[in-house]
């Protein structure tokens, strides 16, 4: 039980930090809004639906990272992450209130994009709305993680994007098989994959990456 | 001793490969650069899987040492990773008129796995030296091996029909001479890949000492 209060309480800090300030939310709704009308430009005249999805997940991908550095950096630059370790909890806690935190953004902010995406290019079905979904937990499971190992050292804003972009490139291949492929089940089931086994590996390594003594 | 049979393995390999071998039916002579380059592309998988097995022994035992031979591995894998692309693409393009292509499952897998290697050393040069870093880049490391399974999975899911299966379920579809030359090209490659990483262990942990010698001094 305390397990799970910590993680409560450390996913709750954040959600009231964004509600008090109000920057990182707003910033990425209005980043995947612009990115889907720059899409409108950038797709050729005639392109298929296709190409739609693929672009809509890399909308995805780019505005989780922008979710992520923007909850890890403030944090290392103000010396909470360093506040955190100290303290008498279990580290995976801080990861996993993190992602939770993280996820729960990225949701909030595709409530609105996903069907601006619908309206704009191409209707979403569910497969395709469970795929969104799970990748969501691989991004932000992951992702989090990254962003551990990234803000530790110099140049954190681009190594962020470099760390977890080939790691996002199964997510990118389930989300998309599961809007086009019409076996999209399987791509479902690829993405549970990823998110089992990565969540585990993240939750479990990342005592290592943020304590200095074994 | 041990680079000494490492050259004398690939001057062998390289004999049997180029000369001994009859040529294929189905490809002719630039088949032959299968022997070169499925040893090659199964050694840089070995480095990888060395890497992660010395972060591994570094998280789980917390001795130092192994943070030096996980990154020399993994170093080491990113070169041979680099040649498997490189002698790939020239496979291709003699066999079938492309330097890459998209619908190969195994092209992909390997390319997003040297992204992902490559991106290794970006972390690794923007920490500083210490405990830290050599706990991140040997985490980071075994994702990297856990990844090469997952995204396997996932390539394969768009199915492949370019990439040519010479091991099949059936066993290896080719004669007993062909077979043996592959063989001892991969034994080859592999001890010469061992060669280079213990050259390049010894060389900075020498360049290591010195530095530590030369800080003591001053």
């Amino acid at each position: 039980m305390n397990y799970l209060s910590d993680v409560v309480a450390l996913t709750a800090k954040d959600l009231r930090v964004e509600l008090r300030a109000r920057d990182t939310l707003p910033a990425m709704l209005l980043f995947v809004l612009a990115i889907l009308v720059v899409f409108h430009f950038a797709l050729p005249a005639g392109a298929d639906d296709d190409a739609a999805y693929g672009l809509l997940w890399v909308a995805i991908v780019f505005t989780a990272l922008l979710g992520l550095a923007r909850a890890w950096v403030a944090e290392q630059e103000h010396g909470v992450l360093d506040g955190l370790v100290l303290a008498p909890c279990d580290r995976s806690t801080i990861w996993l209130g993190k992602t939770l935190a993280t996820l729960a953004f990225l949701l909030a902010v595709q409530v609105v994009a996903l069907p601006a995406f619908a309206l704009l290019f191409a209707p979403l079905d569910a497969t395709a709305l469970v795929g969104v979904l799970l990748a969501d937990a691989g991004i932000c499971a992951v992702g989090s993680l990254m962003a551990a190992m990234a803000v530790a050292g110099r140049s954190r804003e681009v190594l962020l994007p470099l760390l977890v972009l080939p790691l996002a490139i199964p997510l990118v291949i389930g989300g998309v098989g599961a809007a086009v492929s019409p076996e999209g089940g399987r791509y479902l089931l690829l993405l549970a994959l990823y998110d089992a086994v990565f969540a585990v590996l993240s939750w479990a390594s990342f005592e290592y990456v943020v304590t200095e003594q074994t | 001793m041990l680079a000494g049979s490492a050259a004398v393995g690939i001057g062998l390999a390289l004999l049997l490969a180029l000369v001994v071998v009859p040529e294929d039916a189905d490809q002719g002579i630039s088949q032959r650069i299968f022997y070169i380059h499925v040893p090659i592309a199964l050694t840089a998988y070995f480095c990888f899987g060395l890497g992660a097995w010395k972060a591994l022994l570094l998280l789980w035992r917390g001795d130092d040492r192994h943070d030096l031979e996980s990154y020399v591995a993994i170093h080491q894998g990113t070169i041979f990773g680099a040649l498997t692309l490189i002698t790939g693409s020239i496979w291709a393009r003699a066999s079938w008129g492309v330097w890459w292509t998209w619908s190969s499952n195994q092209l992909v897998l390997f390319l997003v796995l040297f992204l992902f290697y490559c991106a290794y050393f970006m972390l690794r040069f923007s920490l500083e030296d210490g405990p830290r870093r050599a706990r991140s880049s040997a985490v980071y490391a075994l994702f990297g091996v856990v990844l090469i399974p997952v995204s396997f999975l996932a390539i394969r899911l768009a199915n492949d029909f370019i990439h040519p299966t010479v091991f099949t379920r059936e066993g290896p579809q080719m004669t007993a001479l062909m077979f043996t030359t592959f063989c001892v090209s991969w034994a080859a490659v592999t001890l010469l890949a061992y060669v280079f990483y213990r050259v390049e262990l010894a060389g900075k942990r020498l360049d290591l000492r010195l530095r530590e010698l030369r800080e003591d001094l001053a």
